[in-house]
């Protein structure tokens, strides 16, 4: 790996370019969905291109955001009403990334802004668009979906998880679960000094179901009816298959 | 060993989910039972998604009932005119209790009607089985012999039939009664009904515990399947892997239960069914009582 990212630098080095550029690349831009599948790790590394002597201070700092494609939800609060825990108040909110890992190089307050994570919507609560109705305050819901997205593994804050070399090569490993949803997941690196950011890189990451897995979904969703007949048929014929079987078993 | 379900889209042990379907398998071919009752609540703790678990596990229950079934077939503990005349009722009271479901949707707050229903249900179903089959085993105790069930005003209607598995003579309204109040109470709480329609065939129609059983089997395989087929096509959340993983056990299970079953006396297999019907009553009751560790749950949009 600290090979690769050597040569992407010599490759940095032969293209023109701004002052500080990212050079990336991935460990793989494909995760595959088969059947044994069970989570992915995913290997972020790559190279600062630049044309002048490396600037010492302010230092260099790297953040990856890593999201996945975005749904709208509702979340739910419950409250005791007549001794029963019930589903009472609830706030929807727009889109919501199904996944999202934001890993950089050193504590958050030190490498970027309030403002600048304004502007790139990079911080955890500031990638998720929240639009309240029916509640008064939609704050309480989306801190309270990230409260439950974290616990779950699905939303990720790693501080001071990406390694950063000389100012020039970094490296991070994006732990992503089991539970992924389909589509493309957009990888985000930002390069910062002094908390404003220098450079920006996008690219993504392809997550698909392939094989047996691909078909199934695909049938379920084009050929429903094809598909409960055929799961009802898997049904009688194992409950058949059984029945048959001990029956063998008993007579010998 | 772990195993990613396409439609669940979640990645879960295929052993866990094997034992899972042995467990209920066994119930469903002791007490002719789909095991809805208790598969559905099981799933919610592996981490299927509540959807994928109500509409997979009916594919499910066809299989594992199917198998007893055919256990029960062989020994002639089936009615299948009684199962016939149940399932006219249940099919006409499913299509109401759809329609029920819905509107009960529109209005909101359906998960919380469920499990009220669960918890009313199973105990006052659970409540009464325990109670006279304990008073049943400690009469079969004593020596007396059980009094034959008494013959009311049911014996007075129209339309009689002779149910020769069953030894019964009666009107054919009953029955389809029973199947239809079934059907529609099984469309609102996404399971096959054995658990209320067993008790309802042997005090409401006085049939002989061995035959309710097959009977009850018969019935449910219909039921289960077309909310199986139901799901399929409306919503998408049959998951035919997890479907298949739980009735390899399910469909073993079933065949051993029918064996124990076989070898217990009814009255046993009642108090059993009635003690876990109350501790499934129970668990479901303590989840609305006690206050949760986390008040707020997230779900797809547009479903409050």
């Amino acid at each position: 790996m600290r090979l690769s990212a050597l040569l992407l630098l010599l490759l940095a080095a032969a293209l023109p370019a701004r002052a500080e550029e990212v050079v990336l690349g991935l460990s793989k831009d494909q995760v595959r969905i088969s059947t044994d599948f069970s989570g992915s790790e995913i290997l972020i590394y790559g190279a600062v291109k630049r044309e002048g002597p490396i600037i010492e201070d302010p230092p260099l700092e790297v953040i990856i955001a890593v999201a996945g494609p975005s749904r709208p939800l509702t979340v739910r609060r419950k409250d005791r009403r007549f001794g029963i825990w019930v589903n009472t108040a609830f706030a929807d909110v727009d889109a919501a990334p199904t996944f999202y890992a934001v890993a950089t190089s050193g504590p958050w307050a030190d490498v970027i802004t309030d403002t600048e994570d304004l502007r790139h919507r990079i911080s955890i609560p500031r990638a998720i668009r929240a639009v309240g109705s029916g509640v008064d305050e939609p704050g309480i819901f989306t801190d309270a979906l990230i409260r439950v997205r974290e616990d779950q593994g699905i939303y990720q804050l790693n501080e001071s998880a990406v390694e950063l070399t000389e100012s020039t090569l970094f490296e991070t490993a994006i732990e992503m679960p089991a539970n992924l949803t389909e589509g493309a997941y957009a990888a985000r690196i930002f390069l910062t000094r002094a908390g404003g950011v220098v450079a920006e890189y996008d690219t993504t990451i392809e997550v698909r179901k392939v094989g047996l897995e691909r078909w199934l979904f695909t049938l379920s969703r084009q050929q429903p009816l094809i598909y409960g007949l055929m799961s009802l048929a898997i049904a009688i014929a194992a409950g058949w298959g059984a029945s048959a079987g001990f029956r063998m078993l008993r007579n010998q | 060993m772990q195993i990613y379900l396409p439609i669940a889209e979640v990645s879960v042990n295929a052993l866990l989910l094997l034992s899972l379907g042995l467990l209920v398998g066994i119930l469903s071919g002791m007490f002719g039972v789909g095991g809805g009752f208790m598969m559905t609540p099981l799933l919610f703790f592996v981490g299927i998604p509540p959807a994928v678990a109500v509409a997979t596990q009916a594919n499910q229950i066809v299989a594992s009932s199917f198998s007893a079934l055919l256990a029960h077939l062989r020994r002639r503990t089936v009615d299948l005119r009684m199962g016939t005349v149940l399932l006219v009722g249940g099919l006409f009271g499913s299509a109401v209790g759809i329609v029920i479901f819905n509107y009960l949707k529109s209005l909101g707050q359906v998960d919380l009607l469920v499990n009220l229903c669960y918890v009313v249900f199973l105990g006052i179903i659970g409540a009464l089985m325990f109670v006279e089959s304990l008073r049943a085993l400690r009469k079969s105790r004593s020596g007396a012999k059980a009094s034959r069930r008494k013959h009311t005003t049911i014996q007075k209607l129209p339309l009689k039939m002779r149910f020769r598995i069953s030894g019964l003579y009666i009107s054919v309204i009953p029955p389809i009664l029973v199947g239809f109040f079934v059907g529609v109470l099984s469309a609102i709480m996404g399971v096959g009904g054995g658990f209320i329609m067993v008790p309802a065939m042997i005090y409401l129609l006085g049939m002989p515990t061995k035959v309710v059983i097959g009977t009850s089997l018969f019935q449910i395989i219909f039921v289960a399947g077309f909310t199986a087929i139901l799901h399929a096509t409306t919503n998408y959340t049959v998951d035919v892997v997890l479907a298949l993983l739980l009735l390899i056990g399910g469909v073993i299970g079933a065949q051993f239960g029918t064996i124990i079953g076989s070898r217990m006396k009814a009255e046993q297999l009642r108090i059993l069914l009635a003690g876990m019907v109350l501790v499934v009553c129970g668990k479901l009751a303590l989840d609305l009582l006690i206050r949760p560790d986390e008040l707020y749950s997230v779900g797809p949009a547009g479903q409050s």
